[in-house]
């Protein structure tokens, strides 16, 4: 890791999560005492099995929810105050979450359609983001004539459409076959590669994190806790080939082994 | 229409008037052979006689009883679309309140039909009232429900997105309920209609104006079955035109909400 946070303590971490706790009301500790960096520009998944507060600590960074400990702050700011100053987040969730009423189009602009832009302003960027996910063809289409993977695109084009410095992903792919979910991790790297933004991203699939990721974080059963971070060695080549590679092999097992280890 | 669906249509139009045939046969036969008077059950050569004898009246009690079923129906939607508005806008209104519209719901429109007749008078604004009473409860409950019952995950993008209150309300709340007041309006075009009879049981139009309701009353009272059953057809086929209008529309409304 050649930007290792620990190792310039001068320029504060993009997300910077200090102690962080999160006991829900009904008393169930999801976090306990999360410590993480996040550099602008960085690429992060967080791995654990359901319910291990991974998505917990997603909602936290999009201050969604409060935490009941520590520290979180989002480019030096509590993460609401940093969401509503900054325009600067997005979301992809579970399930696309698209408006079904809506054209292809218009669920991607929905975003600068909140953040008050004009139909004209916005027009072009649709455009550029339809082009992007390879959707272009599908804008005047409705979300339930799209297959899963296609709707998931959508999705992706509405979170990227407002040129978020930081990308949230829960599971986002975890509902599709193996086929599309290996072809979208592709396209989100590839879009991460182009577009420069931060991405922390959940999943429970080993395989899905050291594809994408430049940093693997595990985590702990909960309550959830960080187990270990393991920098990923592939720097660049992320081409479907490199899941047939050999080092792919050996971090996947590496990364199993430290799930296996926190799970004991 | 292709050709496709209107095969399709015809073969589901099938059965049911297979089904209705053998019904009226089985009516017929039944009438004959167990010699029964026509005051208390008319053939149906009777009934389709006393229909095409008072086609003109049948008709013209038929268009004013759907006058103000329609005219129920009309405000219903208005005033339930503003009172699912406030329910949906806060929870205290809808605690204070949603009690009373369950009672609105139980009590009888039999019973408050005479009432409305005291306050409002004869005509056609009370008949209205009553088609009213008895068809707002489901577009204020569905409505309610397409405002509140709104995907959690949007709820969360539109905040993610820092939407305003205004914003959640007509780009996300107003739409979603769309398809739930379709609904509502499908279930209470049925209901008007029955209100709008139950009104013309006590209400009149005036003198040698009156609708289903009054017909049904009047013919009972003189024994004239054939022409009470006439009336009882026509009261059946108005509902379901007018539900199946609104089905329809409904649905053409709807193509898009599909998920």
């Amino acid at each position: 890791m050649p930007d290792s946070p620990a190792s310039a303590p001068a320029a504060p971490a993009f997300v910077s999560a200090r102690g962080l706790g999160m006991v829900f009301r009904g008393g169930i500790e999801a976090l306990r005492d999360v410590t993480l960096d996040v550099a602008r520009g960085d690429f992060v998944a967080l791995v654990g099995p359901s319910g291990c507060g991974k998505s917990t600590l997603l909602r936290l960074v999009a201050g969604l929810i409060a935490p009941t400990g520590g520290e979180l702050a989002v480019d030096g700011l509590a993460p609401r105050q940093a969401r509503r100053e900054r325009h600067d987040m997005a979301f992809v969730f579970q399930q696309p979450a698209l408006l079904p009423w809506r054209t292809v189009a218009d669920n991607v602009g929905l975003p600068l359609e909140l953040d008050g832009q004009g139909r004209a302003a916005r027009r072009e960027r649709i455009d550029e983001l339809l082009d992007l996910v390879g959707l272009r063809e599908f804008a005047r289409t409705h979300p339930h004539q799209l297959s899963g993977g296609m709707r998931m695109r959508v999705s992706l084009a509405r979170a990227l459409v407002g040129r978020p410095g930081l990308l949230l992903l829960d599971e986002p792919f975890g509902a599709l076959d193996e086929i599309t979910r290996q072809r979208l991790n592709e396209e989100l790297r590839r879009l991460w590669a182009s577009q420069g933004f931060t991405a922390l991203f959940v999943t429970h699939n080993v395989f899905e994190a050291a594809f994408l990721a430049q940093r693997v974080v595990v985590m702990s059963p909960r309550p959830g806790r960080i187990a270990c971070e393991l920098a990923v060695p592939f720097e660049s080549e992320r081409t479907p080939a490199l899941r047939a590679r050999p080092e792919f092999a050996a971090f996947c097992g590496a990364v199993s082994r430290e799930l296996q280890e926190a799970h004991r | 229409m292709t050709p496709a669906r209107l095969r399709t249509l015809a073969l589901g139009a099938l059965p049911p008037l297979l089904v209705f045939g053998v019904v009226v046969l089985l009516w017929h036969a039944a009438v004959t052979m167990l010699r029964l008077p026509a005051y208390l059950v008319p053939s149906p050569l009777l009934v389709a006689e006393s229909a095409r004898a008072n086609a003109g009246m049948l008709l013209r009690a038929t268009g004013l009883t759907a006058l103000g079923a329609l005219g129920g129906l009309a405000l219903s939607f208005v005033v339930g679309v503003l009172v699912a508005f406030a329910f949906s806008q806060s929870r205290l209104v809808q605690r204070c309140f949603y009690p009373y519209a369950i009672f609105l719901q139980t009590v009888p429109v039999v019973a408050i039909a005479p009432l409305i007749i005291i306050w409002f008078g004869q005509g056609y604004l009370s008949v209205v009232l009553v088609a009213f009473v008895i068809s707002l409860f489901p577009i204020v409950t569905n409505g309610t429900a397409g405002l509140t019952d709104v995907d959690p995950n949007l709820l969360e993008l539109f905040e993610i997105h820092n939407a305003s209150r205004a914003q959640v309300l007509w780009k996300l709340r107003v739409p979603n309920s769309v398809p739930y007041l379709v609904n509502g309006v499908r279930i209470s075009s049925g209901l008007s209609v029955i209100g709008a009879i139950v009104g013309e049981f006590f209400a009149s139009y005036g003198r040698d104006r009156f609708g289903l309701g009054y017909l049904i009353q009047a013919t009972s009272g003189l024994l004239d079955t054939a022409t009470l059953f006439a009336a009882i057809l026509a009261s059946t086929f108005l509902g379901l035109a007018i539900f199946g209008a609104v089905t329809l529309v409904g649905n053409a409304i709807v193509a898009r909400w599909k998920e």
